[in-house]
């Protein structure tokens, strides 16, 4: 690639967010919204003091667990919808864990590696299943990832209410909080972890790392981008499909860990947060490319929490982070879809 | 209808598929077009019939000019083709296959379909229940029902590629007595094909293709010799033959038989040595690919036995195959072989044995240069496959090959190359050859065939010829085989 394409493709990127901001801009202004003081509010609520910085950085590290290991599985040419799924399963694998060892003698830390450790089984596991149906059943892992969603919502669900219910009644809310010793340790009265932001640097360094420097991850290419001629070439492509599931899930899993180890100190119904469906539109936003990975990632995460602003102020829903993302992210597909069809017209 | 056309160009890339084509179809005949795959036949069909553009050209129906953009322009014409692989819907019934296609507004009328397919079914001796599944039906009636649906649409000019491939002999009878009927109703139709023995008994004319250009029409009575030189050109003398130096049986096939859903190779018994070259001949689609598949490990044989340097590898799986020190060079380039987006280096890294766990980036880069320079490629180490000429690709996935190998399968590893680059690639298999590798290869070029193998099987519709000794064989001779004539000779020696 020379400069001059380079150059073009940041262009293209720019007009992407640009028109993604006119789009939301014209919501706002139909939803009778003062544009300018819905955004001010946004980069306040997220950037405008130290309490709301450490809150995005407590949603980015989770978003970017699943963002990596979806880099792993879109790498493979997989479509990991079942990540929310996934994200989940290691929630309850680690609640599971806590509540098995939270009246033990066992020393905390101890019980907290451990369940954090299942969490990341937990994850693997709903992957592999996905992978199964994949590899011996032909079903579509999207269909699967789709189905096992509302598998691991169900068993969320009927966990809190039923089995782990609070003394008394059962409560969206979730279940009983655990003490604060079983808690990730807190920086100061913040509800920021470092365990939980080293834990999702160490993620996206490795998985760059192994996208980029071995032998596994350039096979892994190879089976995403033609997987009939990777077979000849003699790669087992079946097999490196289940391990991309099983790597991807077990991020996914240490993303729903944290959820419960730092963030929620329980098993609340939503606790993947969104997370894993966010995480997919962070890893096309970034064209698949885990080097910018953490700082979209992190402007995701800004906009989630500078967004919760918008409803107490402004009486506006805080779903709008959703509707800006969610645009930002057709725009720069559209454009890239833009550019493609006029470089090749040029050739 | 009579059909006109005009000085009709197209290229693809550097191939021009059609040169200047001229060509006049009177109404009421069935016209066949002969010539070898890659002659530009169905280029030229498929220009008519409006699935792709001419470059340049007329088409003239009935004198007046006819502009025919996309197959539903073809159709309003009065042009309809049937595709090789008939252009049907498996999952759905019959008469729903039938409608579609039909302009017949939002509700159609499912009973007068039903009612003008039986009419069809019934004035062409044809039997199709309208309320089955198309994936239930055989080739020969898929092919039947596309032909109906067409008339239905009013098609009075069917062009039809390749018709009989698949098809039973009782169906291609069928077929036939219906081609003829609607010639003498005034329709025209449009045989292509490579088999000379049924151009010759269905045509009325025939016109021969050769590399893009029309190289001779002629009538009835046909003359085999004739068309077969008109098809492959002139005879060139062979010469530089080197006599084989074999060893020990690299490949070993015992009554092996394979099939897929239109063909089935029966009971090949052969065995192939060290340093021996195999030469598969036959129009594409005659079981070769199939063929070449099942001694890769990549078909499994419904019957027989498999061994490679002597191991039975029956039943294994294509890496159970890639372990016995085989390799399969695909033929199709960048569907198959090479992997679009990756770069030279990374397909050297890729092909290396597997080294530890990071990749030693120097080490990969000196490696693909060195390969690079070995095998001839212009390209750089950073260069993606895609972005490589034809050529360098072939020659990219040459030296992506491992050593040493046993036995080495090739389709096609020299199609769309230069004569330059065709005497380059089979110096470097000769080394391979030295090394004690066995080679078998599918070509369509027949004189590459000749120049290059010991021994030559013929395939023609999934039969197998005995194995030919090149030295005693002609272009002549190959091309009648592969065409369907002079068969009787095998079937003579069989008896016993």
């Amino acid at each position: 690639m020379n400069d001059g394409t380079r150059w073009a493709g940041l262009g293209f990127r720019l007009a992407a967010v640009l028109l993604a901001l006119i789009v939301t801009t014209i919501i706002l202004v139909l939803a009778g919204a003062p544009p300018l003081e819905a955004y001010r509010l946004i980069l306040v609520g997220s950037l405008g003091s130290m309490r709301n910085l450490a809150n995005v950085l407590v949603a980015w590290a989770p978003l970017l667990l699943a963002t990596s290991g979806l880099l792993i599985t879109f790498s493979a040419g997989l479509w990991n919808i079942g990540i929310e799924g996934q994200i989940a399963l290691g929630a309850i694998l680690t609640t599971g864990a806590l509540r098995t060892f939270e009246t033990s003698t066992v020393s905390p830390a101890l019980v907290i590696g451990l369940s954090i450790l299942a969490g990341a089984l937990g994850g693997a596991l709903w992957a592999a299943l996905i992978g199964a149906l994949k590899t011996f059943g032909g079903v579509n892992e999207i269909f699967g990832g789709l189905g096992m969603n509302f598998v691991a919502t169900a068993l969320t669900i009927w966990l809190i209410f039923g089995p782990w219910k609070r003394p008394g009644t059962g409560s969206m809310s979730g279940t009983e909080p655990f003490p604060q010793h079983l808690w990730l340790p807190q920086i100061g009265d913040l509800r920021l972890s470092w365990h939980a932001l080293v834990v999702a640097v160490v993620g996206i360094a490795l998985v760059y790392l192994l996208l980029n420097g071995t032998h596994f991850g350039l096979r892994l290419k190879a089976v995403g981008k033609n997987a009939r001629a990777a077979f000849l070439m003699g790669i087992p492509t079946s097999g490196y499909m289940m391990l991309a599931f099983l790597l991807c899930g077990a991020l996914a899993g240490l993303a729903g860990a944290l959820q419960v180890t730092a963030v929620y100190h329980r098993l609340i119904p939503a606790i993947s947060s969104g997370y894993g469906f966010l995480g997919l539109m962070v890893a096309m936003l970034v064209n698949y490319q885990a080097l910018w990975a953490a700082p979209v990632a992190f402007f995701f995460a800004a906009l989630n929490i500078g967004s919760i602003q918008l409803p107490l102020v402004l009486k506006l829903d805080s779903l709008l982070s959703g509707v800006m993302q969610g645009t930002l992210v057709l725009f720069v597909l559209a454009m890239e879809g833009v550019r493609q069809h006029f470089m090749t017209r040029k050739h | 209808m009579k059909i006109e056309l005009q000085e009709i160009h197209k290229s693809f890339g550097p191939v021009h598929a059609n040169e200047g084509i001229c060509l006049t179809i009177p109404p009421g005949t069935i016209m066949g077009i002969l010539g070898e795959n890659g002659a530009g036949k169905s280029t030229l069909m498929k220009i008519l019939s409006g699935s792709i553009h001419a470059d340049g050209g007329r088409i003239l129906l009935d004198g007046h000019d006819a502009s025919i953009q996309t197959p539903s322009d073809a159709i309003r014409d009065g042009i309809g083709m049937l595709h090789q692989d008939p252009l049907d819907f498996p999952p759905m019934r019959v008469i729903d296959s039938f409608l579609s296609g039909h302009p017949s507004g939002l509700f159609p009328r499912k009973s007068a379909a039903v009612q003008a397919l039986l009419d069809l079914e019934e004035r062409f001796d044809f039997s199709i229940e309208p309320e089955a599944y198309v994936e239930a039906l055989t080739v020969g009636e898929r092919q039947q029902l596309e032909i109906l649906r067409l008339l239905w649409l009013g098609v009075n000019a069917l062009i039809l590629d390749e018709p009989t491939t698949g098809i039973s002999a009782l169906q291609k009878e069928k077929l036939f007595t219906a081609l003829r009927r609607l010639a003498q109703e005034g329709s025209t139709v449009i045989f292509v094909s490579h088999k000379l023995e049924e151009v010759e008994e269905l045509c009325d004319h025939v016109a021969v293709l050769r590399s893009g250009q029309l190289v001779g029409e002629a009538e009835p009575p046909f003359h085999t010799d004739q068309l077969v030189k008109m098809m492959f050109g002139k005879m060139i003398s062979l010469g530089g033959r080197r006599a084989a130096e074999v060893g020990a049986p690299a490949l070993e096939l015992s009554g092996v038989s394979v099939e897929d859903h239109r063909l089935r190779v029966s009971d090949v018994n052969l065995q192939v040595r060290s340093g021996e070259v195999i030469g598969l001949a036959g129009m594409e689609g005659s079981g070769q690919r199939l063929f070449l598949r099942a001694c890769a490990g990549l078909t499994r044989p419904v019957s027989g036995r498999i061994r490679i340097r002597g191991r039975d590898l029956t039943g294994k799986g294509y890496r159970a195959f890639l372990r016995q020190g085989i390799a399969f060079l695909p033929g199709s380039r960048l569907e198959e072989g090479l992997i679009s987006g990756l770069t030279l280096t990374e397909h050297f890294t890729l092909a290396q044995e597997r080294r530890g766990l990071l990749i030693d980036r120097r080490a990969c880069h000196g490696l693909a240069e060195g390969r690079i320079s070995d095998f001839n490629i212009h390209g750089q180490p950073g260069s993606t496959v895609e972005s490589l000429s034809g050529g360098n690709q072939q020659r990219a996935l040459l030296a992506l090959l491992k050593s040493p190998l046993s036995l080495l399968l090739m389709e096609h590893p020299t199609r769309g190359l230069d004569i330059e680059s065709v005497v380059w690639i089979w110096g470097k298999l000769r080394e391979r050859r030295l090394q004690g590798t066995a080679i078998i290869f599918i070509s369509s070029d027949l004189e590459e065939i000749l120049l290059y193998s010991d021994r030559i099987l013929v395939f023609f519709g999934g039969r197998v010829s005995q194995p030919l000794g090149a030295s005693a064989t002609t272009v002549d001779h190959l091309g009648q085989l592969i065409g369907g004539a002079g068969w009787d000779t095998f079937d003579q020696e069989r008896v016993p």
